[in-house]
């Protein structure tokens, strides 16, 4: 039988506030523990919780830049449940009324083709602390920094039918998010995490099968890799003659299968209500103009715009502008440089490897824009050829300051002088006589090939520095001679 | 000394005919050796007093001033005080110390104020008998063998046995208004919003209110003014400026328009306080007031609204005393689980096990539809009732209470009928109103209060009303035999 699958996902992204979204505690990763925790945080006897109006507004900005309904009437409300990391019996949630409604995210697949994706919705609400479980025998060690640091849950609609097209949608999500400002994406520390509903059905069945919700997973790979295991359990499970329950799993990356935490049957009944201690929040329209304002050009429109402004390909406009930092550094490289063109294929192919190979984000880049967009300038006015490029590209990786200090200091500065050039080019075709012989001789199909070795000797007598176009008219001329 | 109101004693210490630490020594001497009839404190804080009466001392001397400065108070034992055992009068919080000060304890330090101790109340403010305590029953000082009202019990035997003149409450459904009508005192439950919530550990979120208790009305727009204001720690306190309550005291009622709703004197309204309300009514007509026959429809609703409402918020309020962090933790937990069920099975009294049990239940799936929302409607409905009687009165008045305080234990077999006397008081919560009880006589030589409500924020026109009414009559004056 042919199977879809169809997957909804839920992310949790850290808001990066200064300070938690009901406290003025500060949200750094990595403190010691349980130093980032106020009365508040510790749910301690007749605290009370105050909004983050910073938290707000980053919400009003994700739900605009999704061209969302925006909640002008929200209502927080508290989920009930006992953990030992949830300080106050209860996290604070929003519930009916959540600040983003229904809007949507386009993102592109790997054939090119653009997909929307539904969001259902999106909500704040405050995270809990962590439970620790190693290195206190017998016993959980409660750290509540985390406690109170506000989320923004994101949901999407059912519309996903691969994980591939997931990990896509997560993606576009990250860039978005960082795009906006409002979340680092930092997926290791925890400030973006995925829960990926993941069911299928027979193609061509008009209604869902039943779902399985796997539970924090947190990174791309993961991703992909959790729902194609879940998948596959699913559809063998249903072979066998079995049937999907509805449950909530864990992803096991060493195993790479996902196992049963709870089923629906032993679901809490969180008690949801609206949240006495908090007055609806009102979103007047002056507030969402002022946000509207503060957007930045987001990843379609800056795609569009490399496209028409640049004359970029539409592969290389989004693979420049999937993060905000990619295409900042382009764009400066670009202004410095002058040639697009060129620049997008430096930014992508020279640099993008150099960053692959050391393992560092655009941000941590070794080259800076103004090096990259120095050095391009020097090749659009012929100072340095192409070849000569990579040399001082990898010198300016190495440390070794601008391209024009290096251009300099190492002497690469390309030879234009075309009586220079002409007394190299005779001394080598002198010490190459025979093979000039052999070209003369040659019909015109194999001269082609016989023309690079001259091309090459030539650049190599130069050191690489006489410039190529002037070498191959010249070096023309007189093996025709 | 101990007879004094708190305007007596602010204007004595103005005078300096005596100090704050001259009076504090005399009232905890009074309190060591009377308080154990009428068991109205958890915790007396003699040193914590006998330092402020001496800082308070010092600032008077050093040329300052104020109602408050060196005034001796006790707080509800709701109320965080750092450094100091904050029960609840639970043993869940026994051993809790609070680590902060409750806005109204901090403001009230500032202004000078000497905290004496924590009084007694019903655990967790729920109760209208003060017998839920952990510390054991409160007794009324009008009749030992009587309940004095709850939950703010312990602040009104206190201040009605003379053992201080004035204490904070709180009132949820009437916890300030109900005791202070069983025990001949004044106490106010201000506007919801009127007064901070930060550090007032809560019963009710959206109920609570904090105010004062004290033997006259002048008193508590003493002790209102230094409670009352906006505080950025609470987003349900509202920024609306505090008027001088003193200065509207005096004002003429003349033309004040009374409303008397028609549903109050039903079959459950003992016809002696019948009789004593209508006197107090032909005394402020006496004063120019003009009295209007009004109705309240949904007054009924009042207390099957609250009981839903109330728990509800209770089960999730008080789910943070799960024996993890602070409080009560049971011995030698299985695992967790048994840590949750036995630390709360052990820590709270049966009577906070119910209001949580039904509170839980009325907000689960499948019930919250029926239960809280329902409830909710119905206070919206209570909440139209009074603002279309507004439209037409000044005032509302009424008893305070349908029944003179009762027997310890008479009440225990059935919580129902406890939950009935908050018949009266229970409305103004539910729409968020301020109302003031005041003393209008006695029945058997027990106290009996009549109720003014007012409209949002109008906490001064019942001050000025109850005033105008003590400078006239004596019943507040009056103190039980033995103290």
């Amino acid at each position: 039988m042919q199977w879809e699958v169809v997957i909804g996902l839920e992310i949790h992204t850290q808001l990066s506030t200064q300070s938690k979204i009901f406290s003025g505690s500060a949200i750094t990763f990595g403190s010691e523990p349980n130093t980032q925790a106020s009365l508040v945080d510790l749910g301690m006897p007749g605290v009370l919780p105050v909004l983050n109006k910073e938290a707000v507004r980053m919400a009003v900005k994700f739900g605009l830049a999704i061209d969302a309904e925006i909640g002008q009437h929200n209502v927080f409300a508290r989920k009930n449940y006992f953990y030992p990391d949830l300080p106050k019996g209860y996290q604070i949630s929003q519930m009916e009324l959540p600040i983003v409604g229904k809007g949507h995210l386009d993102i592109t697949l790997e054939d090119g083709t653009v997909k929307r994706v539904g969001i259902t919705r999106a909500h704040l609400e405050e995270d809990a602390g962590k439970s620790l479980h190693e290195d206190f025998s017998g016993m959980t060690g409660i750290d509540l920094n985390r406690a109170g640091t506000p989320l923004l849950e994101i949901v999407s609609e059912p519309d996903m039918r691969s994980a591939k097209e997931a990990v896509a949608y997560v993606k576009a999500m990250h860039a978005l998010v960082r795009y906006l400002d409002i979340c680092d994406g930092n997926m290791a520390e925890g400030s973006l995490r995925c829960d990926c509903n993941v069911s299928v059905r027979p193609v061509g069945q008009a209604e869902f099968g039943t779902r399985c919700e796997i539970k924090n997973v947190n990174s791309f790979r993961f991703i992909e890799k959790a729902i194609n295991s879940e998948v596959q359990r699913q559809i063998e499970l249903i072979e066998d003659g079995g049937r999907v329950i509805q449950q909530t799993r864990l992803y096991d990356p060493a195993k790479d299968e996902t196992r049963a935490m709870r089923s629906k049957e032993e679901a809490n009944d969180y008690r949801y209500f609206p949240d006495p201690d908090l007055l609806p929040v009102i979103i007047e329209d002056s507030f969402l103009d002022e946000t509207r304002a503060t957007l930045p050009e987001l990843p379609p429109q800056k795609r569009e715009r490399f496209q028409s402004q640049f004359g970029l390909s539409a592969y290389d406009a989004s693979v420049l502008a999937s993060s905000r930092e990619q295409a900042d550094y382009f764009e400066q490289v670009v202004s410095i440089g002058g040639d697009a063109k060129l620049a997008a294929n430096w930014v992508m192919v020279e640099l993008g490897s150099l960053l692959n190979k050391q393992g560092v984000e655009i941000e941590q880049s070794p080259v800076s824009a103004e090096q990259l967009g120095g050095m391009l300038k020097r090749i659009t006015d012929n100072t340095i050829s192409g070849k000569i490029a990579k040399m001082v590209f990898e010198a300016m990786a190495n440390g070794e300051g601008s391209a024009d200090e290096i251009i300099e200091k190492q002497g690469l500065k390309q030879v234009t002088d075309s009586g220079a050039i002409e007394s190299m080019l005779d001394e080598m075709l002198a010490a190459n006589a025979q093979q000039v012989a052999d070209y003369r001789a040659a019909d015109e199909a194999k001269r082609g090939k016989m023309f690079g070795f001259f091309v090459g000797q030539a650049m190599k007598a130069s050191k690489g520095k006489a410039n190529p176009q002037q070498v191959n008219e010249l070096l023309k001329r007189k093996l025709e001679g | 000394m101990h007879q004094m109101t708190l305007a007596e004693i602010a204007r004595g210490l103005a005078e300096k005919k005596f100090s704050s630490e001259e009076l504090t020594r005399v009232l905890l001497e009074r309190i060591a050796r009377l308080d154990p009839q009428v068991n109205s404190f958890i915790t007396v804080t003699e040193d914590l007093a006998i330092t402020q009466a001496q800082a308070a001392d010092a600032r008077r001397a050093a040329g300052e001033n104020g109602a408050l400065l060196g005034a001796p108070l006790a707080h509800k034992d709701l109320f965080c005080t750092q450094g100091v055992r904050t029960s609840c009068a639970s043993k869940m919080l026994d051993n809790f110390k609070s680590p902060y000060d409750a806005t109204v304890v901090a403001k009230l330090a500032a202004a000078g104020a000497v905290t004496l101790g924590k009084t007694n109340m019903d655990e967790f403010a729920m109760g209208s008998a003060n017998e839920s305590s952990y510390y054991g029953a409160v007794k009324n000082p009008w009749n030992l063998e009587h309940v004095p009202g709850g939950s703010s019990g312990g602040s009104a035997a206190a201040v009605a046995a003379r053992l201080l003149p004035a204490a904070t409450g709180t009132d949820t459904g009437g916890s300030i208004r109900q005791p202070a009508a069983l025990t001949n005192l004044t106490g106010i439950k201000p506007t919801y919003g009127r007064v901070s919530r930060w550090g007032m550990i809560a019963y009710a979120s959206s109920l609570d209110q904090a105010g004062p208790l004290a033997r006259t009305a002048e008193d508590c727009a003493l002790l209102l003014q230094g409670m009352a204001g906006f505080d950025p720690q609470d987003s349900t306190s509202i920024d609306e400026p505090v008027p001088d309550y003193s200065a509207t005291l005096n004002a003429s009622i003349k033309g004040l328009r009374i409303g008397i709703p028609k549903e109050y004197f039903g079959a459950g309204l003992d016809p002696r306080i019948a009789q004593l309300v209508h006197e107090s009514v032909k005394e402020l007509e006496k004063l120019g007031a003009v009295v209007k026959e009004i109705s309240l429809p949904n007054l009924q609703h009042g207390i099957p609204a609250y009981y839903v409402i109330a728990p509800a918020e209770a089960s999730s309020n008080l789910s943070r005393f799960d024996g993890v962090r602070f409080g009560y933790r049971c011995e030698d937990p299985k695992d967790l689980t048994d840590l949750y069920k036995r630390s709360r099975a052990e820590g709270f009294g049966p009577e906070v096990q119910r209001r949580i049990m039904v509170g839980a239940y009325a907000l689960s799936a499948g019930y919250y539809d029926a239960y809280y929302l329902q409830a909710q409607k119905i206070r919206r409905l209570i909440k139209n009732d009074f603002m279309n009687a507004f439209a037409e009165v000044d005032v509302i008045l009424g008893p305070t209470t349908p029944n003179p305080a009762w027997k310890i234990g008479a009440k225990n077999a059935d919580p129902i009928a406890e939950y009935l006397e908050d018949f009266y008081t229970i409305t103004a919560n539910l729409a968020g109103l301020p109302g003031l009880s005041m003393p209008a006589g006695f029945v058997e030589g027990l106290p009996v209060g009549v109720q003014l409500l007012a409209p949002y924020f109008q906490e001064g026109r019942l001050l000025n009303v109850a005033h105008q009414y003590q400078q006239v009559t004596d019943w507040h004056t009056r103190a039980p035999t033995g103290f």
